[in-house]
């Protein structure tokens, strides 16, 4: 019977919600052995992270109902198993860590005291409890670990509050680690860190690790076995370099043709004067510099990436830039004009040429407006654009060239998935007939196969509208099909710029290259050369 | 922390002082107190006589400085119904105020946390819906109809209560009870939905994700989560109290500082009113500032 | 919940039926709340009464009556209107408070309306102006609540004639702070969406922003906190009139019947109880409405009515 460490077997799990019940895992089975790791790879929706709430009862059962199969642990099905009994496993003997540290750690207990509870949780003494967790704090790299027991999780930085989570979850030396997109909120540096750390314990502890992803370059930098999910089942599995070579299911192919980051890069070359030029454009807050001086200039039509990681200032440029918020210091030319100097009336008319794009398009389309209204209200705004008897036929013009239907114009944002609420998002740019669109973190919020729609998409309409593109991004693999030009930033300031193929290609900034390092290829083979080039990088 | 508690004194004593310029001349407009005071077969000359002793033939604004130089010197004013020191009349009656509003706020707080979070604990549950029956009512009742309502009832037909005063025990129960139901529905509600949503927080399944037994989960992890937004309510109910029950006070013949404030108006004890503005405001200063220490030591993101 | 976590409900684009319409909609989530809808029902009938009650009975409910004096409820020898019982002067209770509920609605009604308009005008432009106007609307709104209400209550209507307008001056100005400090912070958090950043971006004014963009987001939650306020100073109303510094007899509201009826609590107690339970109906009533609508005006809870009667547990 049991083969395996921990095995699911047809596991079935449906949901009461709004629409009726949804299954949200449908027969589905895998198994995980000591000292390996298995990714689950799936979107949201897939219901990836289904079968590891039902392994640590999780599951609020109602709304959730577990319909078939069994989880062996040991040989034993968990399912049957008490409560007690299924509460002495949690954290002992299977633990979990979360995607978003921040929530899932308890903001009125200091770290320490939090850490040591899973060990006194399970009947260790105070003392030893406390030792342990100094122990794990110090092995999972937290500076001055003895001072930081005392703190609290606001006073960790995100890597560091993931650190503390895989602390917590290891201070009993588990059998088995599940992960739940452990670095999705993470910077790439961090994320890369994260993972490393990951593969380090394992090896120490022989543990068995679930890593639960959306990311084909976590499952090439990490993964032994790989189970793909889509739609609650799951649609293939096998190692991350078979599944990467010989996808034999669609929609893995599809997941591995959208990966960004393969396609050739843009060789732009600039002949005109540029229509934008920024100098030395700053931002404090306080004693905070949060954009130390940028320099840079955006010639018509060109695409010009933006990337660093957070807290890098990038998005700030665009904040500054569309007067969001006012700059401390600085110039931004547009077509000869300074635009921190206009008069709030002036601006106003400045507005319909530079538009923007952003992250979260549920966020950014106002929820009581219909589609036709957020989109004709550009003309509202600015009457001369358009006059009002056009506006219905253009709106659905519109419509029609961001991939989406006339009807839709009727319909409210709410009605709409992610990656149809962007593209009303960028009918709302297009309605301005901008000359220049600022994306800030336009796609980072959508799945991979959507966003790799989205910049398809964008990419169209830059050909055919001659539209110069700011585009803000942490993830460098999406710019790099992309852009014309790169402009990196760290802390402030812009350590490298230049054409795309020279930032990729020849970077000269120690950073660039670390960023690159740090970046997942989804093709396992390119990923493990990618780590050797990182540790290289560590060890100069 | 301290430069929140050095903007909050400042901001309290710009409205305390906003509030004494208010009341002392709005309420010098409604009337001549030698109108009250003396007999109404009372000569002119009398009349003026009083007037004199008590300067309120001064401009306003002449009687307004000699107030504040007064009060600077901590010096209230006498009571012109009980020719003593105003300080001294408000003090008296404040501390019955005090005594009732911290034994009702005691007792409002501990039974609207119980009730609230068993009732958070059986969501949808018989126990939850008599919970929201009970606040419903608390959130709707009219106290000085509850308050006759008890009368009729506990001293009038069973004779068990006195009606008022606050001789023995007895005479306290009405009046807590009365004042016991509006802040127990308004918390119960808090709570509740306070105690909710500690429960689905991520910080609760993490906990049970390590294997926490379930009294820990909801003593430890979910109380004091969940308690961050009650004090703040808590803060505001007792304010409430401290201001004085008028109405209870008055229907129990109660002697706190709410019928005072009442009776003062009524009489034109100006020197009273502003008196008992005074202390009331500084009372609730103190519990505002209580409160936030409450919540420094509960939450650590905002201590520092 | 954090909002990458979803993996447990499946995006429906596009699927949710738009058919039927808004007002259906809307009684199909009363319908679904039963005890919203006695609720409605309920303060219907007191509408009803207090716009056309005091047409008709008028003069009866002041026609003294000296043999139906304290007469007892339930008692149908004198006719339907003394079905509740008579007064102190014999007059029918119910006809009473027919015509009483004019003018508590009234007062209620003009306060809630007048402080819910300068409130929430007064919280968007401390919301939505510069640092130094909203400053020094914030501070005034403290004044104001640091000021007893009933203290102010009692000190204007001692200096005014206590009027049905000057009640509602006064319960109106110390409910101001209510809807100047709920507008002001959800101005504050609803301007930083990022809607209202894109309209900004598109070059939209502000009188836009605020006016299309901002006030609709808050609306659902101001007319919910007018509809418990409604409650509030009804109740509010009630003491100053039972305390004898509200409205004046002849004129009459239900605090004041309580007032009246409380000398006769020993012997007649239905005279303070009858109007006491009609104010209790009627906040009850508003408090239920209240709640339903936080639920039914909110996009991301209304499911709640919508799904009727498959709630789950």
């Amino acid at each position: 019977m049991a083969d395996h460490l921990l095995e699911v077997r047809d596991l079935s799990v449906r949901f009461h919600t709004v629409n009726g019940m949804v299954n949200a895992v449908n027969g589905i089975s895998w198994h995980l052995d000591r000292g390996e790791t298995l990714a689950i790879l799936g979107e949201s929706g897939s219901g990836k992270s289904v079968s590891a709430s039902a392994i640590m009862n999780l599951i609020d059962m109602p709304p959730g109902e577990i319909t078939s199969g069994e989880i062996l642990f040991d040989g034993q099905d968990l399912l049957k198993a008490s409560e007690e009994d299924r509460r002495r496993l949690n954290g002992k003997r299977i633990s979990m860590i979360f995607q978003d540290p921040l929530g899932h750690l308890n903001p009125v207990y200091p770290v320490g005291w939090q850490i040591a509870e899973t060990a006194m949780a399970h009947g260790r003494s105070k003392t030893e409890a406390y030792e342990r967790a100094l122990q794990l704090m110090e092995r999972v790299g937290i500076p001055d670990a003895k001072a930081s027991m005392g703190k609290y999780p606001h006073e960790f930085s995100g890597g560091q509050r993931q650190r503390l989570m895989i602390a917590m979850a290891l201070v009993l030396k588990p059998d088995i680690l599940i992960a739940d997109e452990p670095t999705t909120a993470l910077d790439v540096t961090v994320q890369a860190e994260v993972l490393s750390l990951l593969e380090e314990l394992q090896e120490e502890t022989g543990m068995g690790l679930l890593l639960i992803t959306h990311d084909l370059g976590v499952v090439a930098e990490a993964a032994d076995r790989a189970v793909v999910m889509e739609g609650g089942r799951i649609v293939e599995s096998g190692t991350p370099r078979d599944l990467y070579h010989n996808a034999q299911h669609p929609y893995t192919r599809k997941l591995l043709a959208a990966a960004p980051g393969k396609g050739e890069m843009r060789e732009g070359a600039q002949t005109s004067a540029p229509i934008l030029e920024v100098r030395d454009l700053k931002k404090s807050y306080g004693v905070f510099d949060a954009l130390k001086g940028a320099n840079f200039d955006l010639h018509a039509g060109e695409t010009l990436a933006v990337v660093g990681e957070s807290g890098s200032g990038k998005s700030t440029i665009a904040r500054l830039m569309l007067r969001l918020e006012e700059a401390s210091g600085g110039t931004v030319a547009w077509k000869g004009e300074d635009i921190l100097t206009k008069s709030p009336k002036e601006m106003g008319k400045l507005r319909r040429q530079l538009q923007m794009v952003f992250q979260d398009p549920t966020q950014s389309l106002n929820p009581h407006m219909s589609v036709y209204d957020i989109i004709s209200e550009a003309w509202v705004i600015h009457p001369d654009i358009l006059p009002k008897a056009k506006w219905r036929a253009r709106v659905e013009e519109l419509l029609e060239q961001v991939g989406l239907q006339p009807e839709h114009a009727l319909r409210y944002p709410h009605q709409f998935s992610g990656g149809q609420r962007q593209r009303i998002a960028i009918a709302r740019a297009l309605a301005l007939e901008p000359d220049l669109i600022i994306c800030d973190e336009a796609v980072s919020a959508l799945d991979v196969s959507i966003q790799a729609q989205v910049i398809a998409l964008l990419g169209e309409l830059r050909d055919r509208l001659g539209i110069a593109f700011i585009f803000i991004a942490h993830d460098l693999p999406v710019v790099r099909d992309f852009a014309d030009r790169v402009l990196v930033m760290k802390r402030g300031e812009i350590v490298e710029q230049g054409p795309v193929r020279q930032i990729f290609e020849a970077p000269k900034q120690g950073y660039t290259q670390r960023l690159l390092a740090a970046g997942l290829d989804s093709d396992p083979d390119v990923q493990a050369e990618r780590r050797h080039a990182r540790l290289a990088l560590a060890d100069a | 922390m301290k430069k929140m508690l050095g903007k909050r004194a400042v901001s309290s004593f710009v409205s305390l002082m906003v509030l004494i310029v208010l009341v002392f001349f709005l309420s010098r407009l409604t009337g001549d107190p030698a109108a009250l005071y003396l007999p109404v077969d009372a000569s002119e000359a009398m009349r003026e006589n009083f007037r004199e002793i008590h300067g309120l033939n001064d401009p306003v604004l002449v009687q307004f400085g000699r107030y504040l130089s007064d009060l600077v010197q901590l010096d209230f004013g006498d009571s012109l119904r009980k020719a003593r020191p105003a300080i001294d009349v408000v003090l008296e009656s404040f501390v019955w105020t005090l005594q009732l509003a911290l034994i009702t706020m005691a007792l409002v707080t501990v039974a609207a946390i119980i009730v609230g979070s068993i009732a958070a604990f059986n969501v949808g549950r018989p126990f939850d819906r008599f919970a929201s029956v009970l606040s419903l009512i608390g959130a709707s009742a009219p106290d000085f109809w509850i308050a006759i309502v008890g009368i009729v009832l506990f001293s009038v037909n069973f004779g068990w209560l006195p009606t008022s005063g606050t001789g023995t025990v007895w005479h306290w129960i009405l009046p807590i009870c009365v004042l016991f139901i509006r802040p127990f529905g308004l918390i119960l509600q808090i709570v509740r939905g306070s105690m909710i949503n500690a429960l689905g927080s991520p910080y609760v399944k993490t906990a049970r994700a390590k294997g926490v037994k379930n009294r820990p989960v909801i003593f430890v992890h979910t109380l004091r989560n969940a308690m961050l937004p009650v004090i703040t309510v808590i803060g505001d109910q007792a304010a409430a109290l401290l201001n004085g029950a008028v109405v209870v006070e008055t229907i129990f013949g109660f002697p706190g500082v709410g019928k005072l404030m009442i009776d003062s108006i009524l009489q034109r004890d100006f020197n009273v009113i502003l008196a008992a503005i005074m202390v009331t405001a500084i009372a609730i200063f103190i519990m505002n500032i209580l409160i936030d220490i409450a919540y420094a030591l509960l939450d650590p993101r905002i201590r520092a | 919940m954090s909002g990458t976590t979803t993996d447990t409900t499946v995006a429906t684009p596009g699927t949710a039926p738009k058919g039927a319409s808004g007002l259906r909609r809307l009684f199909r989530m009363l319908w679904a709340d039963k005890l919203a809808f006695v609720a409605i029902l309920f303060l219907l009938v007191v509408l009803l009464s207090a716009v056309v009650g005091p047409m008709f009975l008028e003069d009866m409910a002041a026609k003294t009556n000296l043999r139906a004096r304290n007469a007892p409820p339930f008692e149908l020898t004198r006719g339907f209107f003394y079905i509740l019982g008579g007064d102190a002067l014999g007059r029918p209770l119910l006809a009473r408070i027919i015509v009483a509920s004019q003018n508590t609605m009234v007062i209620a009604a003009g306060a809630v309306l007048g402080s819910l308009v300068v409130g929430s005008t007064l919280g968007l432009i401390a919301g939505y102006a510069g640092r130094w106007t909203g400053e020094v609307i914030m501070r005034l709104a403290d004044v104001i609540m640091s000021f007893p209400s009933l203290l102010l209550a009692v000190i204007v209507l001692y200096m005014l004639e206590p009027s049905i307008g000057n009640l509602v001056l006064v319960l109106a100005i110390t409910r101001i702070p209510i809807y100047l400090r709920t507008t002001r912070a959800e101005v504050l958090e609803v301007r930083e969406r990022m809607f209202v950043q894109a309209a900004k971006v598109m070059g939209a004014s502000n009188r836009r922003i605020v006016f299309k963009h901002i006030l609709p987001v808050i609306l659902p939650t101001l007319l919910t906190i007018a509809t418990l306020d409604f409650a509030f100073v009804m109740l509010a109303e009630s003491a100053l009139s039972f305390l004898g510094i509200g409205i004046q007899a002849p004129e009459i509201t239900w605090g004041l019947m309580v007032s009246q009826g409380r000398q006769y609590l020993t012997n007649a107690w239905w005279l303070a109880f009858w109007p006491g339970l009609a104010i209790i109906l009627t906040t009850m009533s508003l408090n239920l409405l209240s709640s339903w609508m936080r639920v039914a005006l909110n996009p991301t809870q209304r499911w709640r009515l919508e799904i009727g009667g498959k709630k789950n547990g």
